[in-house]
């Protein structure tokens, strides 16, 4: 009897104090998105208001004193449109070098019967841990001839060993034993099964991988920062730091009347600028969404 | 005998190699770029024993043994740059259980609507760059026109100058990170999360144990592979502050608490052209990540099953 009453009263009892647990949680997950949006929500408003109302702290939800200078303001910069165009072509062909360089060496290494996997596979993990450092690196490039060239932004870096990891795993468990001798028994060789059955089959791993190196090409500055010289091979992250960290635009100016609409305009400048360089690369996430399940992320670390 | 058999398994192996080529010609592309570009810089570490000179080249160079080792154990920055390095590393260490607990939380989330809207919301600012993001740091928290100063306004008080501040350096470096990575980094937990079965779930609602029962004897056991991996990987990076965003948040106001190794191993190697001395800080630097990060990866071999290989 009493049992019976202490069973029927739990269910009541624990969804009183889950109620409270729910709540919590959304009071969280909403403080979360705050912290998460506002920041750049506020970029977002005041690209569209008059510097001054935004450095007299009048700006806090909606734009004031509405205007389009700061984007008209970015056509005024060839700088910018070059560093623009410069990204987007390290970032096609880089992300492209770099499928064909991983998602092939990942496969090889999934295969049991590759000889010297063991090896092989040493080989690429050494590297995640122990380097040249920058100097022997700089000193490589230099006598490659790779300095200050097209190429070094796109071919030198391309292996990526976590990748190569990640897809490896995803090919181990991905790709039936069994398909392999089948194809082997029809007279297929190894590159046409890989060309015709291996990579039709791996649309999530190569979309997954394609995003990572997507997104690393366009936000990287370090290896322009070193490599680069010629400020026609610049990427737009190199701009972007001239505009907003070492704030070069500022300190040309000097003073008087003319001086204070050009602090203006570059104040300006520094919101549309920020909108402009990371609203592109933001949009490819939802394409890329659905393949990030369990199948492509769960192998990453373990193995 | 044995040796008959050993040649044959011999051919056998040349056989597979053989049969397999296409696999190597896949291979060849990493392998020719790591030998390269990673294998061949390794092998020019040698410059931290030489007196490098770039007209001698690297084998020409003279051996000066550990003189530059011991010109950073002496120097000034020694102290400095490690005493911040190590600082910053533990600092941002403390965070490392953040995106499990963010994991853990979003998976209690039951509104799927509202969850994968929070996702992705969470998920954007990993998709800015360092330098946008810094340079987003330095609009917001200028205490003259940022939104910092705005915010002091309102009160009355005047704000601090945070970006200028060098005790305030290794608070900016890390909660920025966490701003921006707590909620891509927790991807990988979940995922972990998602593969428990429903079924066990159900059988602990069965047997009447609470929402916070059921992280604490499913979940977090759950988790825990995954985060000791990501554990070991973390502390091998121990002396590893990033260069990318230390040296963009760096000014003249802030360097005593933003030296880190990395920049420093930069200014004196690039932008003033002392390759040996630079080189030997870099192989310090590596050399005790390395060694760390076997030990700690032995460690947990020995003590669970957990390890990198």
């Amino acid at each position: 009897m009493e049992a019976a009453t202490k069973l029927a009263l739990q269910p009541k009892k624990s969804a009183g104090s889950d109620k409270i647990m729910e709540t919590l949680l959304y009071i969280w997950a909403v403080i979360v998105l705050i912290i998460v949006l506002y920041p750049l929500y506020f970029i977002i408003i005041a690209s569209f208001s008059d510097p001054s109302a935004v450095g007299s702290g009048q700006v806090w939800v909606f734009p004031k004193g509405f205007t389009l200078d700061g984007y008209k303001e970015l056509l005024n910069h060839s700088n910018i449109w070059v560093g623009y165009r410069n990204t987007i072509v390290y970032t096609v062909v880089g992300t492209l070098i770099g499928l064909v360089v991983n998602v092939s060496a990942g496969y090889a290494l999934s295969r049991k019967d590759l000889v010297g996997r063991k090896f092989l596979s040493l080989f690429f993990i050494f590297t995640m841990f122990f380097n040249g450092g920058l100097v022997p690196t700089f000193l490589t490039i230099r006598d490659f001839h790779l300095y200050d060239t097209f190429l070094v932004m796109v071919l030198p870096f391309s292996v990526a060993v976590f990748d190569i990891i990640v897809a490896r795993t995803f090919f181990r468990t991905g790709i039936p034993t069994e398909l392999w001798e089948a194809a082997q028994i029809d007279g297929c060789g190894n590159l046409r099964f890989y060309a015709q059955m291996v990579l039709p089959l791996s649309k999530p791993i190569i979309a997954v991988l394609a995003l990572w190196f997507a997104v690393g090409q366009w936000n990287s500055y370090f290896n322009a920062l070193i490599y680069l010289q010629n400020e026609n091979l610049y990427p737009l992250q190199l701009i972007l730091r001239d505009i907003l960290v070492t704030n070069q635009m500022q300190t040309a100016l000097g003073t008087g009347e003319a001086a204070q609409i050009a602090l203006r305009l570059a104040n300006l400048l520094r919101y549309s600028v920020i909108i402009v360089a990371t609203v592109p690369i933001m949009c490819i996430y939802p394409f890329v969404q659905k393949h990030f399940n369990k199948g492509v992320m769960i192998g990453a670390v373990k193995e | 005998m044995i040796n008959s058999s050993s040649s044959g398994n011999m051919q056998r192996q040349l056989q597979r190699i053989g049969r397999n080529w296409g696999l190597y010609l896949l291979l060849l592309p990493a392998v020719v770029l790591l030998l390269c570009f990673t294998y061949k810089p390794m092998y020019g570490v040698i410059i931290a024993f030489k007196d490098f000179k770039p007209a001698l080249g690297i084998m020409d160079s003279p051996w000066v043994g550990f003189k530059y080792f011991e010109k950073f154990f002496n120097s000034y920055q020694f102290s400095v740059t490690i005493k911040n390095t190590v600082f910053i590393s533990l600092y941002s260490f403390v965070t490392f259980p953040l995106p499990i607990v963010f994991a853990i939380l979003v998976n209690q989330l039951r509104a799927n609507r509202f969850k994968r809207v929070f996702q992705t919301v969470t998920y954007m600012p990993h998709f800015i760059s360092t330098i946008v993001i810094v340079g987003l740091m330095m609009i917001l928290l200028s205490p003259g026109n940022g939104l910092i100063g705005s915010i002091y306004r309102l009160f009355g008080a005047e704000a601090p100058n945070l970006m200028g501040s060098a005790s305030m350096f290794s608070s900016l470096y890390v909660w920025s990170d966490v701003w921006q990575h707590t909620g891509w980094d927790s991807i990988i937990y979940l995922a972990a999360l998602s593969s428990v079965s429903p079924s066990l779930y159900e059988a602990a609602t069965v047997d009447g144990a609470s929402r916070w029962q059921k992280i604490r004897y499913i979940d977090i056991p759950m988790l825990i592979p995954t985060a000791v991996t990501l554990l070991i990987l973390r502390i091998g990076g121990l002396l590893g502050v990033g260069f990318e965003k230390a040296y963009l948040l760096q000014n003249n106001l802030n360097i005593s608490g933003s030296e880190v190794i990395s920049t420093y191993v930069y200014k004196i190697g690039l932008l003033s052209s002392q390759y040996s001395f630079s080189a030997a800080i870099n192989l310090f630097n590596t050399v005790i990540n390395f060694t760390l990060l076997i030990l700690v990866n032995y460690i947990s071999k020995k003590y669970s099953e957990n390890s990198l290989w």
